[in-house]
C-alpha cells in the first residue's frame, strides 16, 4: 500500500508541474495560433512575473500582507509590458520571415534577462506561501501541500474558463476565426490589429501570472527564463502548436513523463522529455491535438 | 556586370584572408593572437550555419549540437584516451557529420517552424546527454584541461622558430579554418550549391522540376554539421576544456546572430559578423557585465534598420554610390 501512495504522490507532483506549465504554455500556444509567432520571450515574461511578484510583496508588506494582490499586480505589469512590445516592436515583423520574428523575440530574451539582473541582482529570491494555504492535506496516505492543490484547481478552472471564452464568446469566435484565416477576418471588417494586441496582452498576462504563482514553491533565479521556455515549447509541441486542449494534455503528459521518468532513470528524465518532443515532431509534427498547418 | 566585379571573383579571397591573418602573430600581441584564434573558430561555425540559413534557407535552431558533438568527441578522445589530434579532429568532424545525418534525416521532413523546433529538440537531447552522462562527459563539470596538440614540428619552419604554443595553435587553426572555408565556397559555387539556392528560393518549384528536395537539404545539413564539428573540436582545445554550456540552446541563437549580423546573403558575411561580435564582446565586457543587453539592442537595430547585415548594408551603400556617381552622365 505504501508503494501505491508513493506513486500517487509522484502523480500529484507531476500534475502540479503540469498545471503551472499549462498556465504558461496556453498563452504561448494562443499567440502562435493567432499571430503565427513563436515567442521566445514568453519565458522572460514568466520570469518578470516572478520578480514583480516578489517586488510587489515587498512593497505591500508595510501596509498589508497579500500574496494574491501582489500576484495580480505582477501579472498586470507583465500584461502592460506585453502590450507595449506588441505595439512598438512585434507589429512591424508580421510580414517578415519567421527567422526575423524568432530573432526579435530572442532579442527581447537577452534584453529582459539583463534588465532583471540589473534590477534585482543575481542572488536567489523567494516568496513565502500565502498563510491560508501554508498547510498540507493528506490524500490517500500521501501529503500534499495545500498550495499545490490550489494550483491544480486553479489550472483546471482557467482551462475550463479559457475554453468557454474561446467557444462561447464573440471575442473567442474572433480569435478562432483569426487563427483560421486572418485575411478573411480583416476583409469582413474585424479589427485584426486590435485583436492581435489583445491576444498578446492576454498571453503576457498568463505568463506573468504563472511566474507570480510559482514563487511560493520555487526560488527566483536568473536563467529561469531560458530554462522554462524550452519546457513550454515541449508542452505546445506535444499538444500541437496553437491547440488549446492540446496544450492542456501536453502539460499533463509532460508533467507525468518528468515525474515518473525520474523514478525509472533518474539521470535521464531530462533526456526523456526532449526525446518525447522529438518523437512527436517526427511522427505527428502538428502535435497530438493540432491540425496540420496550411 | 562591370569589370571590377569580374576581377573580384577571380581573386582567391580565402588565400588573401589567410595571408593577411598570418601577419597577426608577427605584429600583434599574444592577446591579439588569442582573439584572432577565437574569431577564426567562430567564423567557421557561423559560415557552416549559413550553409543552411543563407544558402538553403533552412532555419536551424539547433546547430550548436554539431559544434558540441565535435568538441566533446575531440576533447574526450584527446584527454581521456590520449588520442593524437590528427586522429581526434577527423573523428570529431565525422562524428558530427554522422549525427547530423541521423538527426537531419528526420528534420528535413519538416518545414519552417517545425524544422526549427525539431533541430532545437535534438540539440537539447545532446545537451541533456552531455549534462548528465557523468562517466564520459564529466556531467555539469565538463572536461577541463583538454591538452594542446603537439605542434613542435612547426618550429623547424623558417620564421616560425620562436612561436609559442598559442601562436602555433593559431597558425594551425587558421589553416584548417581557411581550408574549410575554401571547401564550403566550392560547395556553394558548384551545381549542387546552385540547387540548394533554388530550393531556398522556391522549394515547390524545385520539387516540380524533379529535384529531390529532401535529399539535397539533408546533404547541406550533413555538410554544415561536418564543418561545425571541426569548429567545435578546435574550440574545445582553444578553450582548454569542453562544457555542457557549449551545447545549450542560447548558443545556437548566438551563432545565428553572428551570421545575421554579418549578412546571410554573402559568403563572407558570417565571417565579418563573427569578427565584429567577438571583438565587440571583448570591448563591451571590459566596461559592463551587461553584454547580453548590448547584444539584444544590436539585434533589434539590425532587424529594424539593416536586415541585410553589415555586408548587405555595405554592398547596398556601394551600389548606391556607384549609381549616384554615374547618375548625371545619364548611364
Amino acid at each position: 500500500m505504501a508503494g501505491a501512495s508513493f506513486l500517487f504522490t509522484q502523480f500529484l507532483g507531476g500534475l502540479t508541474t503540469a498545471m503551472f506549465l499549462f498556465l504558461l504554455a496556453s498563452g504561448l500556444s494562443l499567440v502562435f495560433g493567432v499571430l503565427r509567432v513563436l515567442n521566445f520571450a514568453h519565458g522572460s515574461f514568466y520570469m518578470l512575473g516572478a520578480y514583480l511578484a516578489w517586488q510587489a510583496v515587498a512593497w505591500l508588506a508595510p501596509v498589508l500582507e497579500s500574496f494574491w494582490l501582489a500576484a495580480l499586480i505582477a501579472a498586470l505589469g507583465v500584461a502592460v509590458l506585453g502590450g507595449l512590445i506588441e505595439r512598438l516592436l512585434l507589429r512591424h515583423m508580421y510580414g517578415r520571415e519567421e527567422l526575423y520574428q524568432l530573432l526579435l523575440t530572442y532579442a527581447l530574451v537577452l534584453i529582459l534577462g539583463d534588465a532583471a539582473k540589473a534590477l534585482w541582482g543575481t542572488q536567489q529570491l523567494s516568496v513565502s506561501r500565502p498563510a491560508m494555504l501554508a498547510g498540507g492535506i493528506r490524500i490517500f496516505g500521501g501529503e500534499l501541500p495545500a498550495y499545490n492543490l490550489f494550483i491544480m484547481l486553479a489550472g483546471t478552472a482557467i482551462a475550463v474558463a479559457g475554453w468557454l471564452v474561446l467557444t462561447r464568446s464573440t471575442a473567442g469566435r474572433m480569435v478562432r476565426a483569426a487563427a483560421l484565416d486572418r485575411e478573411m477576418l480583416g476583409a469582413l471588417g474585424a479589427n485584426v490589429g486590435a485583436l492581435y494586441t489583445g491576444m498578446f496582452v492576454v498571453s503576457s498576462f498568463l505568463a506573468g501570472l504563472s511566474g507570480a504563482l510559482v514563487t511560493p514553491i520555487e526560488s527566483i533565479v536568473p536563467g529561469m527564463d531560458v530554462e522554462i521556455i524550452v519546457e513550454a515549447f515541449i508542452v505546445v509541441v506535444i499538444g500541437g502548436l496553437g491547440s488549446f486542449w492540446g496544450t492542456f494534455w501536453g502539460s499533463v503528459i509532460y508533467g507525468q513523463v518528468l515525474s515518473f521518468g525520474i523514478l525509472i532513470l533518474p539521470s535521464f528524465s531530462l533526456f526523456s522529455v526532449f526525446a518525447l518532443m522529438a518523437v512527436i515532431l517526427i511522427v505527428r509534427p502538428w502535435g497530438l491535438f493540432g491540425r496540420p498547418l496550411r | 556586370m562591370t569589370s571590377g566585379t569580374v576581377l573580384a571573383r577571380r581573386i582567391p579571397w580565402t588565400l588573401v584572408v589567410f595571408v593577411a591573418a598570418m601577419v597577426i602573430p608577427f605584429l600583434g600581441s599574444r592577446y591579439d593572437t588569442f582573439l584572432a584564434t577565437q574569431i577564426a573558430i567562430s567564423a567557421l561555425f557561423a559560415v557552416s550555419l549559413n550553409l543552411l540559413l543563407g544558402t538553403t534557407g533552412l532555419v536551424s535552431f539547433g546547430h550548436v549540437a554539431y559544434f558540441g558533438i565535435g568538441s566533446y568527441v575531440c576533447g574526450i578522445l584527446m584527454k581521456t584516451y590520449a588520442v593524437p589530434f590528427a586522429l581526434a579532429l577527423p573523428a570529431a568532424a565525422f562524428g558530427s557529420a554522422l549525427s547530423s545525418l541521423v538527426f537531419g534525416y528526420f528534420c528535413v521532413r519538416l518545414t519552417r517552424i517545425y524544422f526549427a523546433m525539431l533541430t532545437l529538440a535534438f540539440s537539447q537531447i545532446i545537451w541533456a546527454i552531455c549534462f548528465k552522462w557523468n562517466e564520459v562527459t564529466g556531467g555539469d563539470q565538463g572536461l577541463s584541461d583538454v591538452p594542446y596538440p603537439n605542434l613542435d614540428w612547426m618550429s623547424s619552419i623558417p620564421f616560425f622558430g620562436d612561436f609559442g604554443i598559442g601562436d602555433q595553435f593559431y597558425v594551425m587553426t587558421l589553416a584548417l579554418v581557411m581550408l574549410s572555408l575554401a571547401a564550403m565556397h566550392r560547395i556553394i559555387a558548384s551545381p549542387f550549391g546552385r540547387m540548394l539556392t533554388t530550393i531556398r528560393e522556391n522549394p515547390e518549384r524545385a520539387a516540380s522540376i524533379g529535384l529531390d528536395v529532401r535529399r539535397y537539404e539533408l546533404a547541406a545539413f550533413v555538410a554544415a554539421g561536418f564543418f561545425a564539428g571541426i569548429a567545435g573540436a578546435l574550440f574545445g582545445i582553444f578553450n582548454r576544456g569542453v562544457f555542457p554550456d557549449f551545447v545549450y540552446w542560447p548558443k545556437s541563437a548566438e551563432v545565428m546572430i553572428m551570421t545575421i549580423l554579418g549578412g546571410i546573403e554573402h559568403f563572407w558575411g558570417p565571417v565579418v559578423g563573427a569578427a565584429t561580435l567577438v571583438i565587440l564582446n571583448q570591448e563591451v565586457t571590459s566596461y559592463t557585465e551587461y553584454w547580453p543587453f548590448v547584444l539584444g539592442a544590436i539585434l533589434l537595430v539590425l532587424l529594424f534598420a539593416f536586415p541585410g547585415g553589415i555586408v548587405g548594408g555595405l554592398t547596398a551603400g556601394f551600389a548606391w554610390l556607384r549609381r549616384k556617381r554615374r547618375g548625371p552622365a545619364g548611364a
